[in-house]
């Protein structure tokens, strides 16, 4: 694929809003995940919380939006000078040349689940304040962030589960390939609600402890919740010589089962090798891969099984969900963001919570931490239904 | 501009049961009567799944196997493009409901089909396809974004793209806050060469500004566009069955729109 430039990014989650506070926790292996208090959630589990959310006031003119997951959009835009940059942007490009393209897997759907607490007994309509378009639907992230930053170049909310936030990077490449804009804002943001906790919880994926990916004894996924946007723009001989970019993007479906993936890994291992051809670079070109690692018994066996048949041994891998929990549709731009982080400040995070490594997962997976030089990083994010997708980061060799 | 080509369809909504059956109605060679959507479990999906597949699913697999019928191609082969306003909507209302009420016990069918890629992944499974699929949302524009990612895909990727949307009523409450009409979904088989099953070749431009929306002529089908997002589409439909050139206009949001010029092959 032609290489995309990667002008801007920030993140908001459980460990703190914006860039150097995610670095800082990664740096000082402090874990975000915390005992489950949740609204009335009775389940013994961690969770990953951005305490901050609280205190968070929608902008006056975007209050008919207001929902937990399009106000920590709103606190993760305003973090790093992303909003501000946007502006510049769009003095570039035109309002109408920037796309939106987004990921969450349930939006704001706590509103709906709230609402339901307080139907009207007698017509057991929904409470009037109740705004569906605004707050539940899928798209309203997408709409929201479009709004907030007045862009008007098109947009849509990809919503493929757990790889939600890495496929927007592809579907970005294709606009901008195909001339229907010239700068994208990718990302996610997904916001704990009932749905998830009770419903992973039916599954029997989620663990009493804090995650431990990549563990023999790993039982299970913390739930989490957090943010993450990029601006990308097409890569042109004056920005691109030393920029962050966007190499490659593997897309794939396992045709296995809805909701445990390939036990050989099918699906991963045609997402990261499409990855690989994508950025036209080998197995070997890449020193840092951040893995899905959930921690659930499927996901890390299998995954494990893909990165050993593409990447043998040898490269350093980890997943940072004992950081930050799951984040479902936000976690592929945040690990995105988490691999450029580790190119950027020549850092490798190993894996907070995991202390006995599965012996029969054979690859380089790192529990501590460590400095190195890092050009290139594969990120993985694998969701129900099947949907994977490898992203490869970096810096022209 | 994006230029595609189609090369099969499915079609199947309130009195529209099949596009063999339809295309003379969207054609305006016979009288559209509406009728209850001929829902029916797909022979795709193993017994098991049959009985758990909730309404999108037997939308998104029923117009998506007839589309492939027609054009003859392997599902194996084509990558996937799903897009829905709402998913599974008596799935999300049931969860709510029990999420409002002790015990709080989703079932585990229960979430994995309330993901909004539920059908994509039944899809997958039922086609046997590991080619890229991805599941969007754009509100009441869902239907012009799902043709939107397609022809980038056909015309960046080479792809050969199934674009299938779908949606469905919501059961009160939510009906009332968001009313849609009948359980509708359309499937579009595109690819960036003509072959000798093309029927047409669209050239997707998407642009700034309102836009004055292509209506459907027949008062009930028109009645049906505006109704369901996914039925958004069905002036492109009318289009290819009645074979002549035509100029479409659909709206995206409120600022931009997409312009479609259809030629038949």
């Amino acid at each position: 694929m032609q290489p995309l430039v990667i002008s801007h990014f920030t993140l908001a989650n459980s460990l703190g809003l914006g860039l150097s506070a995610t670095l800082d926790a990664l740096r000082l292996r402090r874990s975000g995940l915390i005992p489950c208090v949740f609204e009335d959630v009775d389940l013994e589990t961690y969770i990953a919380k951005v305490a901050e959310l609280d205190a968070c006031q929608m902008r006056p003119d975007q209050m008919a939006y207001d929902c937990r997951n399009n106000r920590l959009a709103q606190l993760c835009l305003e973090q790093d000078g992303f909003a501000d940059m946007i502006g510049k942007a769009k003095k570039k490009y035109t309002a109408g040349r920037i796309g939106v393209f987004l990921g969450t897997s349930t939006s704001g759907i706590l509103q709906t689940e709230l609402a339901y607490r307080q139907l009207d007994s007698r017509s057991g309509a929904l409470p009037a304040d109740f705004h569906y378009a605004e707050t539940q639907n899928t798209y309203s992230l997408a709409r929201f962030v479009s709004r907030y930053l007045g862009l008007s170049g098109p947009s849509f909310v990809v919503s493929s589960a757990c790889s939600s936030s890495a496929k927007v990077f592809a579907n970005a490449a294709r606009m901008m390939v195909a001339g229907v804009c010239d700068a994208a804002v990718v990302g996610g943001v997904d916001s704990l609600c009932l749905s998830t906790l009770y419903g992973f919880n039916s599954l029997g994926l989620v663990s009493r402890f804090p995650c431990r990916p990549y563990d023999a004894e790993r039982d299970g996924i913390s739930v989490g919740e957090g943010a993450g946007f990029v601006l990308v723009e097409r890569a042109t001989a004056e920005n691109s010589s030393n920029a962050m970019l966007l190499l490659g993007v593997g897309e794939s479906s396992d045709a296995y089962h809805m909701s445990t993936p390939h036990p050989e890994g099918l699906g991963a291992k045609l997402a990261m090798q499409r990855a690989l051809a994508s950025a036209g670079l080998q197995a070997g070109d890449i020193d840092y891969i951040n893995l899905h690692g959930t921690a659930t018994k499927s996901n890390d066996a299998s995954e494990g099984k893909a990165v050993a048949d593409v990447f043998g041994a040898n490269v350093p891998c980890s997943s940072t969900k004992g950081w930050t929990g799951h984040q479902l549709g936000a976690a592929g731009v945040t690990e995105a963001i988490i691999g450029m982080l580790a190119i950027e400040h020549g850092f490798v995070p190993g894996s907070v919570n995991t202390r006995q490594l599965d012996p029969g997962i054979t690859i380089n997976y790192q529990i501590e931490n460590s400095e190195r030089k890092i050009h290139r990083v594969l990120s993985n994010s694998f969701g129900f239904g099947g949907s994977n997708c490898s992203l490869v980061l970096g810096r022209r060799p | 501009m994006m230029r595609i080509f189609v090369e099969g369809v499915g079609l199947l909504g309130p009195g529209l049961d099949g596009w063999s059956a339809g295309r003379s109605m969207l054609a305006g060679d016979a009288a559209y009567v509406a009728a209850p959507t001929n829902l029916r479990a797909s022979d795709m999906l193993p017994a098991a799944e049959r009985r758990r597949a909730g309404v999108p699913i037997k939308l998104a697999l029923a117009v998506g196997q007839e589309a492939f019928l027609h054009s003859g191609r392997d599902p194996r082969t084509a990558a996937t493009v799903f897009t829905s306003s709402g998913g599974d909507n008596d799935n999300a209302h049931a969860i709510n409901a029990i999420l409002a009420t002790a015990p709080r016990e989703v079932s585990p069918t229960r979430f994995h089909n309330s993901v909004h890629n539920a059908a994509a992944g039944y899809w997958c499974v039922a086609a046997d396809t590991h080619e890229p699929s991805t599941s969007l949302c754009a509100h009441d524009a869902s239907f012009a974004a799902g043709l939107l990612e397609s022809a980038a895909q056909v015309t960046t990727d080479d792809a050969v793209v199934v674009l299938i949307a779908y949606d469905h009523p919501f059961p009160e409450p939510l009906h009332a806050v968001r009313p849609i009409a009948a359980p509708f979904g359309m499937a579009l088989i595109l690819s960036s060469r003509q072959t000798e099953k093309s029927l047409a070749s669209i050239e997707v431009d998407f642009a700034s500004g309102k836009v004055e929306e292509t209506t459907m002529q027949d008062a009930g089908l028109e009645v049906l566009r505006r109704g369901v997002p996914a039925a958004r589409g069905l002036p492109l439909l009318a289009a290819l069955a009645c074979g002549n050139a035509a100029q479409i206009s659909i709206a995206y949001f409120d600022d931009n729109h997409l312009n479609l010029r259809v030629t038949p092959c």
